[in-house]
């Protein structure tokens, strides 16, 4: 069987429309990455499970291997390449970098990118909450604390601000 | 790792769903949330010719609350059900349940309907939705018709759906005030499928009345504990000769082990998270 | 050959970075999703492999009919392996110095007889991965299926089938070590012996990047370029030379971003092979990237042993003596080029290796099995070796009633006695064994710890605590590899030159997985040279560019690629001086560099900034006298020489809580105390350590490959083979001891492997602590629910 049947979709990404025809097969992080060459977002599974695809479909976080692209049509998708360029995660960013919260990186634009979600819900500087949250997001290199202390800082700073 | 070829559908309204449904039953699969049914066409465990996706039908993505019943369409996500005040107000079973359930990048597509047609036996839906003695109504091209959760769980990956049907939405009963709720699930990992879980309803607790206790991740199937109910009916949930009547009740069940946890194990589990679940009754 | 006359000044200069908490400089771009991975590259008329894989554990086969999948869309090429049988000499996992050692040859498909469920049986080469897959599909083969041998003990009884026909059994190298005797401390009446039968099971790597290759061949150049996720270019660009009979020259082998490595991509795989040679025959770009389904059936497993050792101490718990028996399963080959005998060689070497032990026996025996090979993954032998020795001496101490931490005080080598030889032939120097557990003691406050166990205890829930001290095996010198004729460099080497501005460009022969390897190199060549940091440019992962080297693996980046970085950035500092002095009329040795200026040695003054001198060398060279032909460039190679191998040394401890009704152990508190020498950059060497622990941590309590009784992978999946996840795990307190190593100036040891070598053994003593009140005890890793239940008599075995 080939049917290798193929739709039209337009989509935002970062901030840029899109119009695309991509077989219907391809699931989103594919076609982000070799239709869009936006190569920021992984493939580690291909089932849902080490988070390193996550990126932003409509304002959730979601698993880019489990949507087709077809799927993604009329959508708005934000993928890390987006969260960098647009400044949105730049104090996570910093605070990675700060606490060495990441070592080969092939984890860490899932990883911010959940932790982008946990803080813009209103997440807070607990440590156990910051666990939780991230659990779907599998690290092999870090022993996942420097990130929880990279999140930790954000949520805690995001805090003070909301104080004022 | 990547899918085979398939048809793509993706109709914008229920009855358009039913025709392509009714016209292609043999080699179309629905698509709802997708967070079980694309690893396993990555898998290529599934294999349709053709994908009716269900994401665009918003007649499928709604709450309403009746007056006796809440009816939630088969499409609704987890995250929606987290963030909805009726759900936290009236089904307070279910509300705690939902953190247990995967990682949020998974619950922000996940739908109500899509586990249940999927009837993972480890998955939490299943369990929850017996115990609260929900209605899962189907529909076709032809007719609609009702069917208890209890009848719609029939085996593993097996439900009453029948060629042509669609879960249109889940009925659940708004419990009474005296209504209380347990729900306990052994995992190694958070958001695991369970080792072992259990899902409990009462529709009072002192003595307990009209109980509904459901254990999954255990069998092949959510597998409801009549004879445990018996035994706990009309005592206390700190009963402890109830509750060692109930455990070993547990003896007669037919249970089933996987890769990581035997059937022996699974039993000894079943019985810790229903001690725990009645310890933690609400 | 103690480096006396080193200058000491070195780590004390204002640009000294050694000892600082530098952030690496590639963070920001690997955080905005620009890092550049194998799989992100994409090159003009690239082809994309899928592998057929063999659905048995042992099956002849029979035919291989790829007609349909040859006809089948987007298809450039259908392979078996017949028809690579002329384009690649086979590959014999083999090294002369383990005696003994045998596997047979070794091809990139599987012909005439698969001998591992998931060992490749044919390729399909196409315009898309997807494509790809399914011609797979249309792939017909035939197989005879035989009889699977899986146990390693019972793949030795002489009932076994025989997995290579070559061969009159099943076993692939056997190795015995006897120091002292034994036997008369096993049936002295006075000691206490205590006996166990301890399983590991087989573990893997789970990189989050799986292997990836792109390969890229150049017909009329005859020049092949390999785009590689992993360790040791220069290993690889070796055995493709010599398999794919092509010059060293002719082939580059380039590593730019690679996602986790751990030991899992510094072999020789078949679909690897495959792919370059497919590249070859096809003269197009190939790339193959292993699906997470094929990682798990094809990426080396690792551990895998069955042991039954046994200890016998004193009335006043000195250690009388050791002896174990190890079998370990590796699959059906000897991995090339490092084999798979190495393993069980560190156990027979590393157990007990803390300890003064003068009887000492162990026996290993290593076996071919039908299961996907196994080889070295991160601390090899480590965690065995630790939980062996240490789950002994803790059980012994239980029996004598002695405290666990008093009766390492009592064994411990004293850490004035080096250098020491060890039982097993090892040689220590400059470890901290003493130190380390006494400082670990008061990291934990462990008399205090022990005080609230006693009265934690409540329901279910039994708290237990556990230590280890450890050895680690780190900076491997050439007896390692080299001396068994591996094309393994245990050397590494250092370019550093200057620029016309005044900025440094260094290339180094080690290689960056995350660690933060290039952080290491631009702080050890600023500090040596004299310039900010920022100046500092590092190239690594590329043969064409960086001096001859090993690469990064068995934690030997910083301790030898370290080292030659400062070797050669005191050359160059040199040479520049040399240069200078002539320009400023003075004396290369009243000169100094700071800050990127040369100054007076003896007031710091300034007299001349590098981009001053590098523009005035590179652009005005007229203005230097005839003779003087400045070279602001310097390479430094490095190697261990007087010892085998550079140990370091750590303690480590565990508190858990086991639900006795659930067998949920959860991991309270972790703590380390770790001596890996000069510590060159805290931050990244303590989320080093933190990586290990979890990683061991992992493996005692969840990681486990579980196949059939047929030789089926059973939990291929991530869902199905559980990694440690952030909710699960603890934060991780780390404390350092600082003894340089005197075999380099640098002084620094390796560290990778610490965490992952240790944990294991910590966790499972602290998990028998807690048991040891009920009587039960559990000796397998990992130690899952369903074992502790099983252990505490609550479910059957």
């Amino acid at each position: 069987m080939n049917h290798a049947q193929q739709v039209d979709i337009e989509l935002i990404v970062n901030h840029e429309k899109i119009n695309c025809r991509v077989p219907v097969r391809v699931n989103l992080v594919d076609f982000l990455r070799n239709e869009l060459g936006l190569t920021g977002s992984h493939v580690g599974c291909e089932q849902g499970v080490c988070g390193a695809c996550t990126v932003e479909v409509d304002g959730t976080m979601v698993r880019g291997c489990l949507m087709l692209a077809a799927q993604a049509d009329g959508s708005t998708v934000n993928t890390i390449e987006g969260f960098a360029e647009s400044g949105r995660a730049g104090h996570l960013q910093q605070a990675f970098a700060t606490h060495n919260a990441l070592q080969c990186g092939f984890c860490t634009p899932g990883m911010l990118a959940s932790a982008l979600e946990y803080l813009e819900q209103g997440g807070v500087a607990d440590r156990a909450a910051i666990r939780q949250h991230i659990s779907g997001n599998y690290c092999r290199c870090t022993g996942y604390q420097a990130i929880v202390d990279a999140i930790e800082e954000v949520a805690g700073q995001t805090e003070t601000t909301d104080g004022q | 790792m990547k899918a085979p070829d398939f048809n793509y559908q993706r109709p914008a309204s229920l009855s358009a769903a039913l025709q392509l449904l009714h016209d292609n039953d043999q080699d179309a699969q629905l698509l709802a949330g997708g967070q079980s049914l694309m690893p396993m066409l990555h898998l290529r465990i599934a294999q349709p010719d053709m994908l009716i996706d269900l994401n665009r039908i918003d007649e499928l993505a709604t709450i309403d609350a009746g007056d006796a019943h809440i009816e939630i369409g088969s499409m609704v996500r987890y995250a929606q059900l987290e963030a909805s005040e009726q759900i936290k107000t009236c089904l307070p079973l279910i509300c705690s349940a939902l953190p247990h359930i995967a990682h949020s990048a998974i619950r922000n597509r996940g739908t109500i309907g899509g586990s249940a047609a999927l009837a993972d036996p480890a998955a939490e839906m299943p369990a929850l939705l017996i115990a609260s003695n929900a209605s899962i109504n189907l529909v076709s091209t032809k007719a609609s018709r009702v069917v208890s959760a209890d009848d719609f769980f029939t085996g593993l990956y097996e439900t009453a759906l029948q060629p042509g049907e669609i879960i249109k939405s889940i009925s659940i009963p708004k419990p009474g005030n005296n209504s209380v709720f347990g729900f306990y699930e052994i995992t190694r990992r958070h958001g695991d499928y369970a080792m072992a879980g259990v899902a409990i309803s009462a529709q009072q607790q002192s003595p307990l009345h009209k109980m509904r206790v459901v254990f999954f991740g255990v069998a092949e199937k959510p597998l409801r504990a009549h004879n445990c109910e018996q035994a706990l009916e009309n005592g206390t949930a700190n009963d402890s000769g109830a509750i060692d009547l109930a455990i070993k009740s547990l003896e007669q069940l037919p249970l089933m082990g996987d890769q990581h946890t035997g059937v022996d194990s699974k039993r000894h589990l079943a019985g810790v998270a229903l001690k725990r679940a009645l310890q933690e009754l609400h | 050959m103690a480096n006396k006359n080193a200058p000491l000044h070195l780590f004390d200069r204002p640009n000294s970075y050694i000892g600082q908490s530098v952030p690496r400089p590639e963070a920001h771009n690997l955080l905005a999703g620009r890092g550049q991975y194998v799989d992100d590259l994409q090159l003009p008329r690239m082809l994309h492999a899928a592998f057929l894989r063999s659905p048995y554990a042992h099956a002849d086969i029979l035919t291989i009919d790829t007609t349909a999948a040859a006809d089948s869309a987007g298809v450039v090429a259908v392979y078996s392996g017949a028809d690579f049988a002329d384009q690649v000499t086979p590959w014999v996992g083999e090294l002369t110095h383990l005696t003994g050692l045998r596997s047979p040859p070794q091809m990139p498909l599987a012909i005439d007889t698969a001998t591992w469920q998931g060992e490749p049986v044919a390729m399909v080469v196409a315009s898309s991965r997807a494509l790809a897959e399914d011609a797979c599909a249309l792939i017909d083969v035939q197989y005879q299926p035989r009889e699977a041998v899986c146990d390693p003990v019972a793949a030795l009884l002489p009932e076994s089938p025989v997995i290579h026909s070559e061969y009159k059994n099943n076993l692939a190298w056997e190795r015995d070590v006897t120091a002292g005797d034994v036997e008369p401390a096993f049936a002295d009446p006075a000691n206490t012996v205590v006996e166990q039968v301890l399983r590991f099971g087989r573990h893997t790597g789970v990189t989050l990047e799986p292997r990836s290759s792109v390969v890229e061949f150049n017909p009329a150049e005859q020049t092949l370029t390999y785009h590689y996720s992993g360790q040791a270019p220069h290993m690889m660009q070796a055995v493709l030379a010599k398999h794919m009979q092509l010059p060293e020259e002719n082939i580059r082998i380039i590593a730019r971003d690679v996602g986790g490595s751990f030991g899992i991509k510094i072999h020789t795989y078949g679909d690897d092979i495959a792919t370059a040679l497919a590249a070859r025959l096809l003269a197009r770009p190939v790339k193959f990237i292993a699906d997470r389904l094929e990682s798990f059936a094809s990426d080396i497993h690792a551990r895998d042993h069955h042991i039954k050792a046994r200890l016998a101490v004193t009335s006043d718990g000195t250690i009388a003596a050791l002896q174990m028996y190890d079998y370990t399963g590796i699959g059906p080959y000897s991995m090339y080029p490092r084999t798979s005998a190495i393993e069980c060689n560190q156990i027979l070497n590393l157990t007990g290796a803390p300890y003064k032990i003068e009887n000492y026996h162990a026996n290993g025996k290593v076996v071919f099995q039908n299961k996907n090979m196994m080889c070295q993954y991160r601390a090899v032998g480590h965690p065995v070796a630790m939980a062996v020795a240490d789950s002994l001496l803790e059980q012994a101490a239980r029996e004598i009633k002695m405290d666990v931490v008093e009766i390492r005080r009592r064994n411990l080598i004293e850490d004035n006695a080096y250098p020491v030889v060890s039982a097993t032939g090892m040689k220590f120097a400059d470890l901290s064994h003493q130190q380390a557990l006494e400082r670990l003691v008061e990291l934990m406050q462990y008399e205090k710890l022990r005080k609230q166990q006693s009265t934690a205890n409540e329901n279910s829930i039994r708290t237990g605590i556990g230590l280890v001290s450890m050895v680690e095996v780190t900076n491997p010198s050439p007896m390692f590899y080299g001396i068994g004729g591996a094309p393994i460099s245990a050397q590494d080497g250092a370019t550093v030159r200057m620029d016309a501005a005044g900025a440094l460009h260094v290339s180094c022969s080690i290689t960056e997985q995350g660690q933060g390897t290039n952080t290491i190199i631009a702080q050890v060549a600023a500090g040596v040279f004299g310039v900010d940091i920022k100046r500092v440019k590092v190239t690594t992962g590329d043969t064409a560019t960086t001096p001859y080297g090993g690469g990064t693996w068995a934690s030997r980046g910083a301790g030898i690629g370290g080292e030659a970085v400062l070797l050669a950035a005191d050359a160059l500092k040199q040479q520049v001086l040399e240069v200078a002095a002539i320009v400023l009329q003075s004396n290369a040795d009243s000169l100094d560099i700071s800050q990127g200026n040369v100054i007076d040695k003896s007031d710091s003054a300034q007299r001349m900034s590098l981009d001053e001198l590098g523009k005035l060398v590179y652009y005005r060279g007229s203005e230097l006298p005839a003779e003087v032909q400045p070279e602001f460039v310097a390479t430094r190679h490095f190697r261990v020489s007087d010892f085998p191998f550079v140990f370091t040394n750590g303690a480590m401890a565990a508190q858990v809580e086991v639900d006795t009704d659930t067998g949920i152990v959860k991991v309270l508190d972790f703590w380390v105390v770790e001596d890996c020498g000069r510590v060159i950059n805290p931050k990244l060497v303590d989320e080093q350590i933190r990586g290990g622990v979890v990683q061991g941590i992992g493996g005692a309590l969840f990681e486990e490959c579980l196949y059939s009784d047929d030789g089926q992978l059973l939990n291929a999946t991530m869902a199905d083979y559980l990694v440690p996840m952030a909710g699960e795990m603890p934060d991780i307190h780390i404390a350092h001891i600082e003894t340089p190593t005197s075999t380099s100036t640098l002084g620094a040891k390796g560290a990778g492997e610490a965490g992952t070598g240790g944990a294991p053994a910590a966790i499972l003593n602290a998990i028998n602590d807690a048991l040891a009140p009920l009587g039960a005890s559990i000796h397998t890793m990992p130690a899952t629910p369903e074992r502790i239940l099983q252990a505490l008599g609550e479910v059957p075995t």
